[in-house]
């Protein structure tokens, strides 16, 4: 491939309370910047359009898709991945420890975007009914649980 | 699934935005990105320059007043959602948002960029266009105000000019002794629905808007003529076969929708009545 170098941007992202000084394309997706300029490969990667829910993580709060972000457009952003759920001494979150108690994962690809969409979800809704626990995880795709232990795992997570 | 390389830039003021626009022909505004995003990922799009909206201040304001809700290009469907008073001034708002993608989708989509991307399968537009709310659309050539019948050209398609940004969406209250409602129906909830029916109840008028059976958002003026309104709209509507429903099946949910919806706006219509 011939042409002139592609354009970069310098932008700093904020990542579960550390700054990440990173240098990116403008086409650099939020998953890949987390991944491969950050090293958080907690972060996993599936459909890439938005679909399967695998890489959620938090901005600012809220539970996003972070391969529908452009790395460049989230410097003013507060980023929460999967490696920032649990507390620093490194014990389990509430809805980390209620997954390996109800066997909410089976490979385990698709659990980090239900972890951070669960935790942002029972922040919201602290003691949600069966089917809100079933709405809370309806954007995110398990190809291996059937969704039943996921589900109980997230009523036990309200629970403690 | 990476998009093709682009120039980003970030204008720091709507006048920077659109001088950008007006300079390069290659250019598309990205707001939420959940639509565009997703199509430069899979490089059905592959535009030379993206204008991201998300640091121009001032487009992220709701406001509502007796005549109707303004909603700014970059105001999240999550957040238009969550507003009390815009639901008590357009029921038929949150009734259809809380349809539109998943939450997840929810918290970074914006409800005008929704609009203006003219999916015929997306709530939004269906909704402006049987309100009959409008757009204001500006560029360095001037700011106009697109009436949503005008909106739609087609598929993916509207009748905004490349160089043109659409600062807001303006959809108009509901008055007293009318009624609104709103039903799809979809795989999984959340899902592009298979077909997808608003109506609109008022003394003296009745209309019904139907998304995901046509190519464009379509509406339906069925007044004076309720029992027979689904085959009204179906003599306005060409639904067609695709993976997810056959024609058949779509005309089918659209006579089972339509009375619903009407039943339930007919139903709101009489308690705002009393």
């Amino acid at each position: 491939m011939t042409g002139p170098p592609e354009e970069t941007h310098d932008v700093v992202l904020h990542v579960n309370g550390a700054a990440h000084a990173v240098t990116v394309p403008g086409r650099r997706l939020l998953s890949d910047a987390l991944r491969h300029d950050c090293g958080l490969t907690g972060t996993h990667v599936g459909c890439e359009h938005g679909v399967c829910g695998a890489c959620t993580v938090l901005v600012d709060g809220r539970p996003v898709r972070s391969c529908l972000v452009l790395a460049v457009s989230a410097q003013d952003a507060e980023i929460t991945t999967v490696e920032g759920l649990a507390a620093s001494d490194g014990s389990l979150s509430p809805v980390q420890q209620a997954f390996s108690d109800c066997h909410g994962l089976q490979c385990g690809f698709c659990t980090p975007g239900f972890l951070t969409t669960i935790t942002a979800g029972l922040r919201d809704n602290p003691d949600p009914t069966e089917d809100e626990a079933r709405e809370m995880v309806a954007g995110n795709l398990c190809r291996c649980t059937g969704y039943q232990n996921i589900v109980k795992a997230v009523m036990e997570a309200a629970r403690s | 699934m990476k998009p093709a390389p682009f120039r980003y830039r970030r204008p720091a003021s709507l006048e920077e935005a659109l001088t950008l626009l007006a300079g390069e022909p290659g250019a598309k505004v990205l707001a939420g990105g959940q639509s565009l995003v997703p199509l430069l990922n899979m490089r059905l799009a592959s535009p030379e320059t993206l204008v991201d909206l998300g640091g121009v201040p001032g487009l992220d304001t709701i406001s509502v007043d007796e005549g109707g809700v303004r909603v700014g290009a970059m105001v999240r469907h999550a957040d238009l959602l969550a507003d009390a008073a815009v639901g008590a001034a357009q029921p038929l708002i949150p009734l259809a948002l809380s349809h539109v993608a998943h939450a997840t989708i929810r918290n970074l989509g914006t409800t005008v960029g929704s609009i203006v991307h003219a999916d015929a399968a997306a709530e939004m537009p269906a909704v402006l266009c049987l309100l009959g709310g409008s757009v204001e659309a500006t560029s360095v050539r001037g700011t106009r105000t697109v009436p949503a019948s005008q909106l739609y050209a087609g598929p993916l398609e509207s009748t905004l000019a490349a160089d043109e940004v659409a600062t807001s969406a303006w959809f108009p209250a509901l008055g007293a002794g009318e009624g609104v409602g709103f039903a799809e129906i979809a795989r999984r909830h959340g899902d592009y629905a298979m077909v997808g029916v608003a109506a609109h109840v008022a003394p003296d008028a009745v209309r019904l808007g139907y998304l995901s059976v046509d190519d464009t958002p379509t509406v339906v003026d069925v007044t004076g003529r309720e029992p027979e309104a689904a085959e009204v709209a179906l003599a306005h509507l060409d639904p067609a076969d695709d993976i997810h429903a056959t024609a058949d099946y779509r005309a089918h949910l659209v006579r089972v929708l339509t009375g619903r919806v009407l039943a339930a706006a007919k139903e709101m219509a009489r308690d705002r009545t009393a």
